[in-house]
């Protein structure tokens, strides 16, 4: 589905990424993982068109490398961001709205937005408070869901555990898992290599802007020195 | 009574038109973090499309003020697109500068190709006579201008909060990456937020040509510096503090004429500056600074 080949990635003059390739394929959830500044915001950056780069991203085929930010959310690309990125001034109902802004079906995206406060009870009695009232974890929430809005072929997840308390964070994960049930194809970054394995078929460790090994979650699960790399716990 | 009641229509409406001009500003600020000192031309863009119109096509008012708002509606995304556009994600001071350019520029096209002396426009007079409402006289044109400044605060209310653009907008104004990132396209919001702008200057255009009759190339610039100031006061990029700024400005002036000994009516501008400096020590970042509804970023 998403295939990405010999990406470098810039931050003005500086080069983040230093030429990575990999691959999603549909249905699939695929970690990014590496500690911090590995080039992990960086890739997912660079995939959405905000960073500038070389090399190739395709979506099904689809060059996406010259598009414009807008045009590869149209193309089926949406992410929940570091740091979440909520629209804090806006209420939680017009965030989700927002996030369904590419279809035209008004009255489907209401039923949509209906549809998470179901999900998410704490979101649907908040619905018209400023988003920027939640707390951390319903932001996050809100920023998944808002993300998936859009109905996108590949959600891309930067750090959604970023900042939260463990209980949330096993809410996070659990929900995550129940898109991927559903046949979400996901791209995870995440610094908690632990919990982001446990629901991933592959994963990709990061170091210093180059894939440092790649594998099956199992492989890179079981190899002790891996994980010590990735927890920093020896 | 009615000494009371024409005073308070005169803060209203000197309001009006400040608050108009200031949301004009106020909505390109919140947007793109520009100062648009290039507004006033808009309005003077307005005028002068009066004068042609009046001159050459028609004497129906009514054509006469669509086709001012309606020109300023152009100027003001012609603007966007052949100045402001290239320097869109450049430094704020650029995006100022450039602002300062297109105004002298435009000033000196008017100056040059029309006319330094004010041309006058007769045809807006009729909306000015002395109404009665409930007993007490007062301008029709000072009533048009309040009622026809809430009505389109209201719809602009509308437009932001109840369509998707309008939610983009406001989301613009917190994070306009994030904006882009729902697949919403930048062109449009920058568009729209000129477009708005326009059609607010293109009122304000209106009611200034009324009272003033006539038009010359420095038209727009004196009530785009007290939009300024209402905007600076109410808290740069807030819209509610742009209309608050506006009417507070007014409110502000129209009191200090009624105030002041006649002895020191010259000096009203320098009273109502002051108050203006004191309000500012008091809140620097404006009354309704957009800062606090902010929350983190992250």
């Amino acid at each position: 589905m998403l295939k990405i080949e010999n990406l470098k990635v810039f931050h003005g003059p500086i080069e983040a990424v230093h030429g990575i390739s990999l691959t999603v394929g549909k249905g699939k959830c695929v970690s990014l993982l590496g500690p911090n500044g590995a080039g992990k915001t960086s890739t997912i950056s660079a995939i959405c068109g905000v960073a500038s780069c070389t090399g190739t991203i395709r979506l099904e085929n689809v060059d996406l490398s010259t598009k414009h930010i807008e045009a590869r959310v149209r193309s089926g690309i949406s992410v929940s961001p570091e740091g979440r990125r909520v629209f804090s001034n806006l209420s939680v109902e017009e965030n989700l709205i927002l996030g369904g802004a590419i279809r035209s079906d008004l009255p489907e995206v209401k039923k949509d937005v209906g549809k998470w406060f179901d999900t998410f009870p704490i979101l649907g009695e908040r619905s018209r408070q400023p988003a920027g009232t939640l707390s951390g974890g319903e932001q996050q929430m809100l920023a998944i869901a808002r993300a998936l809005m859009s109905k996108p072929k590949i959600l891309l997840l930067d750090e959604p555990s970023l900042g939260l308390a463990p209980m949330i964070v096993g809410q996070i994960f659990a929900m995550i898992k129940t898109l991927k049930a559903e046949g979400m194809t996901i791209l995870l970054v995440e610094q908690n290599a632990h919990q982001a394995l446990q629901l991933s078929d592959y994963a990709y460790l990061l170091n210093n802007g180059q894939v440092h090994a790649e594998g099956t979650a199992e492989i890179l699960g079981n190899s002790d020195s891996l994980m010590a790399e990735l927890t920093g716990i020896t | 009574m009615e000494y009371a009641a024409q005073q308070t229509m005169n803060a209203l409406a000197f309001g009006a038109e400040y608050a108009l001009l200031a949301l004009g500003l106020a909505i390109v600020f919140s947007i793109m973090g520009l100062v648009n000192f290039a507004h006033g031309e808009v309005i003077a863009v307005g005028g002068y499309t009066m004068v042609a119109f009046a001159a050459l096509i028609t004497a129906n008012p009514l054509i006469i003020i669509f086709g001012a708002v309606g020109a300023c509606i152009i100027a003001s995304l012609a603007l966007e697109r052949v100045a402001f556009r290239p320097v869109r994600y450049a430094d704020a001071t650029t995006g100022l500068l450039t602002a300062f350019g297109v105004s002298m520029i435009l000033q000196n096209l008017f100056l040059l190709l029309v006319s330094p002396r004010p041309i006058a426009v007769t045809s807006l007079y009729f909306l000015d006579w002395p109404m009665e409402i409930f007993g007490i006289r007062v301008s029709s044109l000072q009533v048009f201008e309040s009622v026809s400044t809430v009505v389109v605060i209201m719809a602009l209310m509308m437009f932001l909060r109840r369509t998707k653009l309008g939610l983009a907008m406001r989301a613009a104004s917190l994070d306009f990456e994030m904006v882009r990132l729902m697949g919403i396209k930048a062109n449009r919001v920058f568009a729209m937020a000129f477009m708005i702008s326009g059609l607010l200057a293109g009122l304000a255009c209106i009611f200034i040509m009324a009272r003033r009759g006539s038009v010359d190339p420095h038209l727009g610039f004196n009530p785009v510096l007290k939009a300024f100031v209402a905007c600076v006061v109410g808290g740069f990029g807030s819209l509610p503090g742009a209309v608050l700024g506006g009417f507070l400005l007014g409110a502000v002036e129209v009191g200090m004429l009624v105030l002041l000994p006649q002895e020191y009516g010259g000096m009203k501008d320098a009273f109502v500056f002051g108050i203006i400096g004191l309000v500012l020590v008091w809140r620097p970042d404006g009354i309704l600074s957009p800062a606090q509804e902010k929350g983190d970023k992250l």
